[in-house]
């Protein structure tokens, strides 16, 4: 047993196969094959879901990827459980669980219904106007009210276990869908020789076949054409087909974003396996063949379970073997539902009716009806349903006037007609035309490397489809550079089913003026009326009637919805609907998992984490790393019980006291290479580097155009035509493009090239007094003396049998040293400096004693001290500011009057009056306390610390004018009180700077 | 004092390995590797010293039977890897302009082998690597998931992918996640 509704001999799954699933806790039987709708029709259940807005009863609409009402909550367990699962798409393994959404206490009874009373609240437009009084009312009142009763389903909160896989790939050929137009497409290209990718969102290709049992190709049904055509492509070495595959996103260039279910139909998937896949093809040419959608009659009462798509009724029937209702009535304005009537009724279910609102249908079709004795009322129409949880009659009268008649059903099958697919088109940066003819948009010119074939570019006929498929298959392959062979023909093919006929809008009974709901879009609760007020509200744009009414904005991008709405806008603006427009189609074609679109990005694989060579001693060493960039430095290392505060401060002692090693591999690194290095290096530095005599290295400051300080560093000439370039950490990427953007565009004459060497090189900073001693009996080759290698000087020569780049220079004001080793190197050099370090008293230290000691010294740091806006004199560094030189990158910036004249903020020292009190970095600094708010504020705090060296705190700030202050006081309001500052020199310690050649 | 003089070389993926159904991800050995830069038109003078000819055309590279490998990463851009001699040394007795810097330690590589190494580059890799556009020989320089790094193919199922010390980590993070799903 397999549900009470399946009948016998219909359908293609085996009756055999039969899985079990719960829906909200009840166990069900389903066939293997059948989606979750499918089986839970087999079991007589249309009532799925309550709607967002209003809580009414909702059941499944279709049987594909447009439906908008039967939502459900799906998974294996609490972590693998998604929200708003179409069930028309989800197919059923065994042990799946199910539950409805948005409706409480339980999905038959449901309080969020009162919703549906309150209606009028709720029209178009709500949010904007209904609950604006009392305003303090909204925040906490009526929002989280009006959130927590409408909306979807609720996302899970534990981790997701899965994974997901990325794959970019390239193709000669892309075919989007696979049903008879693209398997033919496919088979085409790939006959000539093309590299052919062919995806269908089904689980099995064949389109409209699924529904469509009239057809015959080659001689064979539809259906077993479609399913040899996929085993001949299947087959083919050049051809990749993608079932359970989605096209959602149409970018640039032809960059086409599938996705693919991999794992989701599978009760017991290999944990190898990816639960999606994210194929990003490249396709030379793409061919969309995404077929058509079925539109909904649009009428009172059009949304009780029950009332679904006829095409969707007949591909349960054909396709699962499953009838939608015993007595199954009909109300269409196009010809193809007499079909699936027709199917109905042969398969032994009563159809009491079919009402056309067409007063001439088809005689051929009126013939076979009054043949199967089903009642034809043409020119009528369904004026309204009743039914609580489900339709159980339909009323159905002629629209202008006169008596109506109701007639029992428990299902109600309708169609207004066909809506070509346009939005891979769309989304390709296509622009829509209007046919006429057919009612409705077509695709026009095509902007990107595409083609359209069969239903989605308006060709309905089934043989004229497929032969033009087969034309624009061979053309594809063509247009790709393939040389292609003869041409291969689409087979003979035919379908008894017509699809002629169209409606758009509200039928009767739908207004003009009445209170009914006919619902135009099912998943937003938006009815004719709410479009009819939208316009009397002055909308006359189709985008603002879209985001007034939110019609089309669900999650179902309005696939059977945005064609009712236009017209019934266009209706009421007594314009032609062409004219009124359609609003664009955008990515994603179906919602998509954020696993999907993330794949591995995520965890320690979001960003890259970047460990210097000595990473791993420093964690050993109990270092508390900070992230700088995508780097992990060390921070600071605490000894057991100390805070950051003490650590700190015994760091710092300890670097002044007797030396400090410090982890200095970050910093940018840039060798500058070539006779006009130093040519090079006088234009894209404020210093003068020509009399910079090898082995010697000097502080160099970088402007961008505009004068202002971009990067500092200190550069070391090796040799004449080689420097070793440094810069800070956050601008070694940028700072080398800057460099090689000049040397391309500004500068291309010079003969000078440069190599990123940020990480050829591991760095060990040796600084306090100590620090000679501690590097003195591992290095070879170099005289260490102050006389032969001063302060700021570079020598080459080897540290423990390896060689290094030796820097004698300081970025804490003490003597020392920056070892520069190969970086594989750098952990057994470090380890072997600290064997020596130890014993003599010395520490590791991290930044913020970098920072604290930097700041003892007053040298600012780039990024903290300045802000984009400071200029070298700003700073204080105009003795760095070559004045002699012609030119330089911002020689012209640094002349612009604003940059020379007075009222500049200057960099200064601070020190509070209280010693004790910290500034807070990013303060403001007032010269009169006592002034109105808002005050003058005249300068902000840049770097503030405790320096245990000075025994009180030290602050950094630049202040307009801030140089000619010096011994002023000025004012720091915080809120819980207004701190004294002085204005001081920048640097606190050593000013006579006799410590650097200790 | 002994360890001191001679201080072992602690490579970034030292270690790491990993065998997945249809893919292997193996560290490559430690090598010399030389970024050269200097006018094309030197380039002849250059290939003397280095015993094979400098590739010419983007996505090219060259390799001796010994192993020295030459990758075109711009007009006037080569990346030298060699496991034996010192690329350096030999360009050091070229009397032609150039700029050779040694970045031995830069770069490390992971060498991505078996039926399933093009999926997995491909994996994080936009550029198209099938046979046909990026046949045995050629090499690029391109990106990798959030990394840049330079991809050259040693083999029809063999990679050789070349990024900073730093970014090793992720790179192998990303070739082992896409490992997992090789479709081999």
């Amino acid at each position: 047993m397999s549900g009470a509704n399946r009948i016998k001999g219909k359908g293609r799954l085996t009756p055999a196969k039969t899985l079990r699933f719960t829906f909200d806790r009840k166990v069900l039987t389903a066939v293997e094959g059948d989606t979750l709708a499918s089986a839970l029709l087999a079991n007589g259940i249309h009532l799925t879901g309550r709607s967002f807005k209003y809580h009414r009863p909702r059941g499944m609409l279709s049987a594909g990827s447009e439906e908008p009402n039967a939502l459900l909550d799906v998974g294996r367990d609490a972590a693998r459980r998604t929200p708003n699962i179409r069930a028309t798409v989800q197919e059923v393994y065994d042990g799946l669980q199910a539950k409805s959404q948005n409706r409480w206490p339980s999905l038959a009874f449901d309080v969020g219904g009162i919703n549906n009373l309150a209606s009028p609240f709720f029209a178009a437009g709500f949010y904007y106007k209904t609950f604006m009084w009392p305003k303090a009312a909204w925040k906490k009142l009526y929002e989280p009210i009006i959130r927590a009763a409408a909306g979807l389903g609720v996302a899970p909160s534990e981790r997701d276990p899965d994974h997901y896989a990325n794959h970019f790939i390239h193709c000669d050929v892309l075919v989007i869908g696979g049903g008879a137009a693209g398997l033919t497409a496919a088979l085409a290209a790939a006959h000539a020789g093309a590299e052919v990718i062919v995806c269908d969102e089904q689980a099995e290709t064949g389109g409209a076949f699924h529904h469509d049992t009239d057809a015959t190709v080659d001689g064979v049904s539809g259906w077993d054409w479609a399913q040899a055509a996929t085993a001949e492509l299947r087959a083919m070495d050049n051809v990749k087909v993608l079932t359970r595959t989605t096209a959602f996103g149409y970018q640039a260039q032809n960059h086409v974003v599938l996705v693919e279910r991999v794992t989701e139909h599978l009760a017991n998937p290999d944990a190898s396996l990816p639960r999606e896949r994210l194929w990003q093809v490249r396709a030379r040419q793409v061919i969309i063949a995404t077929g058509a959608i079925e539109r909904h009659m649009v009428f009172a009462n059009n949304d009780r379970p029950g009332i679904m798509l006829a095409s969707a009724a007949r591909t349960y029937l054909n396709h699962y073997g499953v009838a939608v209702g015993s007595k199954v009535g009909v109300y269409t304005a196009c010809d193809s539902a007499w079909s699936a009537a027709f199917d109905l009724k042969q398969a032994g279910v009563s159809v009491p009716a079919i009402v056309d609102v067409r007063t001439d249908p088809d005689p051929a079709l009126v013939a076979r009806a009054s043949e199967l004795g089903i009642e034809v009322l043409s020119g009528q129409a369904v004026l309204d349903t009743s039914g609580k949880l489900r339709i159980k009659s339909m009323k159905v009268g002629k629209a202008s006037a006169g008596s109506t008649r109701d007639i029992a059903v428990d299902a109600l099958i309708m169609s207004s007609g066909w809506t070509p697919s346009v939005h891979m088109y769309s989304q390709s940066r296509g622009k829509v035309v209007w046919d006429e003819e057919g009612q409705r948009f077509l695709p026009g010119h095509h902007v990107q490397a595409c083609a359209s074939v069969g239903a989605c570019s308006g060709v309905d006929d089934l043989a004229d489809a497929m032969d033009g498929a087969a034309k624009a298959g061979h053309e594809a392959a063509k247009a790709a550079g393939v040389e292609t062979g003869p041409v291969w023909t689409a087979p003979d093919a035919d379908t008894a089913t017509l699809w002629t006929g169209s409606m758009m809008g509200s039928a009767a009974g739908a207004g003009p003026e009445t209170t009914v709901k006919a619902f135009v879009d099912f998943q937003n609760d938006v009815t004719a009326k709410d479009i009819r007020l939208a316009v009397r509200e002055g909308m006359h744009s189709i985008e603002h009637v879209k985001r007034f009414t939110t019609n089309g904005m669900a999650t179902d991008q309005g696939k059977t919805s945005n064609i009712h709405g236009l017209a019934i806008a266009a209706e009421m603006l007594g314009k032609p609907l062409p004219q009124v427009g359609l609003t664009t189609f955008r990515s994603p074609f179906t919602p998509v998992t954020f696993g999907a679109i993330v794949t591995h990005s995520r965890g320690d694989l979001f960003e890259p984490i970047r460990r210097t060579p000595m990473h791993d001693w420093e964690e050993a060493h109990g270092a508390v790393f900070e992230d700088v960039g995508q780097w992990k430095r060390a921070w600071y290392y605490p000894r057991p019980g100390e805070d950051m505060h003490q650590a700190v401060n015994r760091e710092c002692r300890t670097v002044r006291e007797s030396a400090g090693m410090f982890d200095a591999s970050t910093l940018g690194k840039i060798e500058v290479v070539g006779p006009d290095a130093a040519r090079f290096l006088n234009l894209m530095y404020t210093n003068g580097w020509d009399k910079l005599e090898p082995g010697r290295c000097k502080y160099g400051i970088m402007l961008r155009e505009d004068g202002f300080i971009y990067d500092d560093g200190v550069v070391g000439r090796l040799a004449e035509d080689r420097f070793h370039v440094t810069t800070t950490t956050g601008g070694a990427p940028r700072v080398m493009h800057h460099m090689e953007d000049y040397l391309q565009t500004e500068f291309p004459d010079l003969k000078v090239w440069l190599t990123s060497t940020t990480e050829q090189w591991a760095v060990i900073a040796v600084q306090g007094p100590k620090a000679r001693e501690i590097i003195a009996p591992l290095v070879e080759g170099i005289d260490l003396s102050t006389e032969a290698m001063p302060h700021m000087s570079l020598r080459e020569g080897t540290i423990c049998g390896v060689p290094t780049r030796l820097f004698r220079m300081s970025f804490t004001g003490e003597a020392g040293y920056e070892v520069n080793v190969p970086a594989d190197y750098g952990d057994a050099v470090w380890k072997a400096l600290w064997a020596r370090a130890e014993p003599l008293g010395a520490c590791a230290y991290g930044t913020e004693t970098m920072h604290v000691l930097r700041a003892e010294k007053g040298y600012i740091i780039v990024g903290q001290d300045t802000d984009g806006t400071v200029t070298p004199d700003d700073a204080g560094l105009n003795w760095a500011v070559a004045k002699k030189k012609p030119d330089f990158v911002g020689i012209r910036g640094l002349r612009r009057p604003d940059l020379i004249g007075g009222g500049r903020k200057q960099l200064v020292g601070l020190t509070t009056k209280d010693p004790n009190i910290v500034l807070e970095e990013g303060a403001q600094i007032v010269a009169d306390p006592n002034q109105s708010v808002p005050m003058t504020m005249i300068g902000h705090v840049t770097s503030s610390y405790w320096s245990e060296n000075c025994g009180r705190s030290i602050a950094m700030g630049v202040v307009i004018d801030g140089r000619a202050l010096k011994g002023r006081t000025l004012y720091v309001p915080m809120p819980e009180r207004t701190i004294e500052v002085e204005v001081t020199d920048t640097v606190f310690i050593d000013k006579e700077g006799v410590r650097l050649n200790g | 004092m002994a360890d001191i003089a001679h201080p072992t070389r602690l490579e970034s993926l030292a270690g790491r390995a990993i065998g997945a159904t249809g893919v292997m991800l193996t560290p490559a050995p430690a090598a010399h590797r030389v970024v050269l830069r200097a006018d094309p038109r030197e380039a002849e003078a250059l290939s003397k010293a280095l015993g094979l000819e400098l590739p010419a055309a983007p996505k090219t590279s060259a390799r001796t039977d010994t192993g020295r490998l030459i990758a075109w990463l711009g007009p006037d851009e080569w990346l030298i890897i060699d496991e034996n001699g010192d690329p350096a040394a030999d360009l050091a007795k070229a009397a032609a302009l150039h700029s050779a810097v040694d970045i031995s330690h830069r770069n490390t590589a992971i060498l991505v082998t078996g039926k399933g190494a093009r999926a997995t580059v491909q994996g994080g890799c936009p550029q198209n690597l099938s046979e046909r556009a990026f046949p045995v020989g050629s090499a690029s320089r391109t990106v990798l998931g959030k990394i840049e790094v330079v991809i050259l193919r040693t083999g029809a199922e063999e990679f050789r992918v070349e990024c900073w010390r730093s970014f090793a980590d992720y790179a192998f993070g990303v070739l082992s996640e896409a490992a997992k799903d090789c479709l081999a």
